[in-house]
């Protein structure tokens, strides 16, 4: 049998923590990080616990426990759930672990499918605790069982971070041996160790930076840097993570004599930056977003009284946002060292200029669903408020809400209810109605609603409970009675759970309803205080998939004036004839049934069979 | 152009979220692993998925990133027109289009906010620059006995130039479509092979 397998990043990485001997494995679902637990939790015959928790801060406490009772464990999330639980890592990294515990972050540089693009890096020198940056899909997968080892060596955990590119990249990933020993959970008491007061942490801090060295020292001679010194080469490269194979795909193309360090740790390996330095006349670095090798390049020089020339991206020409690629490695070395290079992207642009060519392509942002509830929620949340209504909301599908008008602010997770009672407790005299989804609820919105309530805040909290974790692919949450692994457990009731944190007006209704919609939100607007309104309708997705089936809808072109209300909607399964001046519904409608509760001259109907 | 020492072969495959860029990038990578080439791929996930525009690399015998340069693919294999523009820039000087000439409108158009350039005008345009095979390879598909099946319809119209045995190609479609669907697509495939052996 074949061990070679053509797979997701995000699969490869499952597998070496399945190779790496995995116990427990928890996460939140987050894009580019998902498919991690998703590939584990649809794994038959399972030697391990997985769980969707319901935030990071919760996920990596899990994880932390069951490191600190000795077993292998695993949490998963997106750059930005590391804020969340930054609270846990930092004294974590003063703990340490007692079996093995790995961070899985994964970063997204030109935020594909997030709100910042920051780097987990610098975590890593924050909290002291180690990190792992694979340059492909394979030593993402390799890098796993290392990684449990390592962090048993040291007793600390270890932070894994790939980038979009890795997790959302496939590759043929050659397969490892499984590790099948486990060690058993066996929690030692040792206050001084686990027990974080004054007294404690300060001892452990102490053990920390001491423990800096032993990092260092194991991590300077691993597998994943590595040193190529050329004789004759002037110019020394370095490059981490992914960055390693664009640089080396630019110095091919561009036929380069260059010595190479593709760094795959942090801390970096000091004593092959000194050794490059010691053979180079200048050394160009190729990372992505923050510099934070280059400040290592830089204080090593310093150290040493170094006077070789650094190029970076402090003060350029190597770009500190967005993803790097090989045709900006090939652009920074021809302008370094003055190389002649064809095909440079600002020419090719030039090249195609659409407008030239009188061809303007449309535009195609991504949309909601057609028959997608939440267009329904926002359509009767703008009618019932007004416009000029202030929206908070949240991350989710429905930020998507933003070509509907009503999604005036998003920040983070949970930062809907939260940012509306600011605005209310500021003086604001206009009507705030905020939107997050019931993953995002579990998440962090309770705390906000919890507050909300107690300061008493006068504004409606709508939670669009569309009874899944939709926008990272559709991952279980607690208000569905399932848990990751598709078993059955306790359904948590919105509702009840509004009310346990203290709010009386609690209304729930049919997204489908408009007209009931409409009412509900008319008395939340007018109740004094926090009002909850709960929009209920199944993810259309998953609805297709559960095997629920709608007749469609059409329009009477002799009944339609062409007052573009439906279209307005911004439905795809919508469209509108500019010659006819009329609108009609394509094959993608999925009967909902939305527009023709709007439509004002009856003109859309249900398709009779 | 893919070059020596970097990769054999480098494919863009665009289209829109929901036409099934993913599953013909899969079976053309699939297929090469199991000819023992190194393959590298990356795909768009997440928000762009929702009806967006959706872009895939995929490069054979390859040990590097997934990401091809400007001007660096062999072949742009576009599953909407105006997708085939939008990607223009990554295909070689010299390189290939085939582009299936069913327009899918973004919500932009049918909203009435942009609109769609005309295909055949899509079509001439790429001309100009480049060797174009144009095909309804939705038409085909519905000939074949699903709309669904346009990507593999796409994926036998590349099949020609990709440096793996069709045998392969044709096992990969049938492991990775629903078992239900396997001779449709096994018929689409053989319809968009036709288009380009001509």
């Amino acid at each position: 049998m074949s061990t070679r397998e053509y797979m997701l990043g995000n699969v490869a990485i499952a597998r070496g923590i399945v190779e790496g001997g995995g116990q427990v494995i928890s996460g939140y679902p987050g894009t580019p990080s998902s498919e991690i637990i998703g590939t584990l939790a649809a794994m038959k015959d399972r030697d391990y616990y997985v769980e969707w928790s319901v935030n990071e801060k919760v996920a990596l406490e899990v994880a932390a426990g069951a490191a600190m009772a000795g077993v292998r464990s695993v949490v998963t999330m997106k750059h930005v759930g590391l804020n969340m639980a930054a609270d846990p890592l930092m004294t974590l990294a003063y703990t340490g672990v007692k079996g093995s515990m790995v961070i899985i972050v994964a970063d997204d540089p030109s935020c594909h499918s997030s709100q910042n693009e920051q780097d987990t890096r610098r975590y890593s020198q924050f909290s002291l605790i180690p990190c792992l940056d694979p340059a492909t899909p394979q030593e993402a997968k390799d890098m796993m069982p290392y990684a449990f080892e390592f962090s048993n060596k040291v007793q600390m955990p270890v932070i894994f971070r790939p980038t979009t590119r890795i997790s959302h990249g496939k590759s043929d990933i050659e397969l490892g041996p499984v590790n099948k020993t486990k060690p058993e959970a066996d929690f030692q008491k040792q206050l001084e160790r686990w027990v974080m007061v004054p007294k404690n942490a300060r001892v452990q801090h102490v053990h920390l930076l001491e423990l800096q060295k032993e990092i260092l020292a194991e991590l300077e001679d691993c597998p994943w840097n590595e040193l190529d010194i050329y004789e004759d080469a002037s110019v020394g490269v370095i490059a981490s993570g992914i960055a390693s194979v664009y640089a080396k795909e630019a110095i091919i193309k561009l036929g380069v004599n260059a010595s190479f360090l593709k760094i795959g740790t942090y801390p970096v390996p000091e004593n092959k930056i000194r050794t490059l330095m010691e053979n180079s006349e200048r050394i160009i670095i190729f990372e992505e977003m923050e510099p934070v090798v280059e400040e290592q390049v830089r204080i090593i020089a310093q150290e040493i009284g170094s006077r070789v020339e650094i190029v970076g991206k402090l003060q350029g020409p190597v770009p500190r946002i967005f993803e790097l690629n090989t045709d900006i490695c090939a652009d920074v070395l021809a302008e370094v060292l003055e190389l002649k290079r064809q095909a440079v992207p600002a020419e090719v642009t030039e090249d195609f200029d659409y407008d030239a060519c009188r061809i303007d392509l449309p535009m195609r942002p991504p949309v909601m669903c057609p028959g997608c509830s939440h267009r329904a929620t926002f359509h009767v949340m703008k009618k019932v408020y007004g416009k000029n209504a202030i929206f908070p909301s949240d991350i989710g599908c429905y930020t998507l809400g933003i070509q509907s008008g009503t999604v005036d602010t998003t920040l983070c997770m949970g930062g809907s209810i939260t940012v509306a009672s600011g605005m209310y407790q500021a003086g604001e005299k206009k009507p705030i109605c905020c939107s997050i989804g019931d993953s995002t609820f579990f998440h962090t919105g309770m705390n906000g609603l919890l507050n909300a309530i107690y300061n008493k805040a006068d504004i409606t909290v709508t939670i669009v409970d569309n009874r899944i974790t939709a926008m990272t692919g559709h991952q279980p949450n607690p208000g569905m009675g399932k848990t990751a692994t598709g078993e059955q457990t306790t359904e948590v009731s919105i509702e009840a759970l509004c009310r346990g944190l203290g709010a009386e007006f609690v209304e729930t209704v049919d997204t489908y309803d408009m007209k009931q919609m409409e009412e509900v939100f008319k008395r939340a607007k007018g109740y004094k205080g926090t009002s909850v309104v709960i929009t209920r309708q199944l993810c259309v997705i998953d609805a297709k998939r559960s095997g629920i089936r709608r007749k469609p809808f059409t329009i009477d072109a002799d009944a339609c004036v062409g007052c573009r209300l439906c279209v307005n909607l911004g439905c795809p399964a919508i469209e509108f004839d500019m010659e006819t001046k009329k609108a009609s519904i394509n094959a993608m409608c999925t009967g909902c049934g939305v527009c023709a509760h709007m439509c004002k001259f009856d003109a859309i109907q249900e398709v009779k069979k | 152009m893919s070059a020596e020492g970097i990769s054999r072969f480098d494919l863009v495959i665009a289209g829109v979220g929901g036409q099934g860029t993913i599953l013909a990038s899969d079976i053309i990578g699939k297929a090469a692993v199991k000819e023992n080439m190194s393959v590298r791929a990356a795909e768009t996930h997440g928000m762009a998925q929702r009806g967006g525009s959706v872009v895939n690399h995929i490069r054979l015998d390859c040990e590097l990133g997934s990401m091809i340069p400007m001007k660096g693919a062999d072949v742009l294999l576009a599953l909407e027109p105006s997708e085939a523009l939008r990607y223009l820039e990554f295909l070689s000087d010299d390189g290939v289009i085939i582009v299936n000439t069913d327009p899918i409108l973004p919500v932009t158009v049918t909203s009435g906010l942009c609109s769609y350039p005309d295909v055949d005008a899509i079509v001439e345009r790429l001309e100009q620059s480049h060797d174009v095979k144009a095909l309804n390879a939705t038409e085909l598909a519905k000939g074949a006995g699903h709309p669904q099946s346009m990507n593999v319809v796409m994926v036998g119209a590349v099949s020609k130039y990709l440096p793996i045995s069709v045998d392969t190609i044709l096992e990969c479609v049938r492991e990775l479509v629903p078992q239900k669907t396997i001779d449709i697509n096994v018929k689409s495939f053989e319809m968009g092979r036709s288009i380009t052996q001509e």
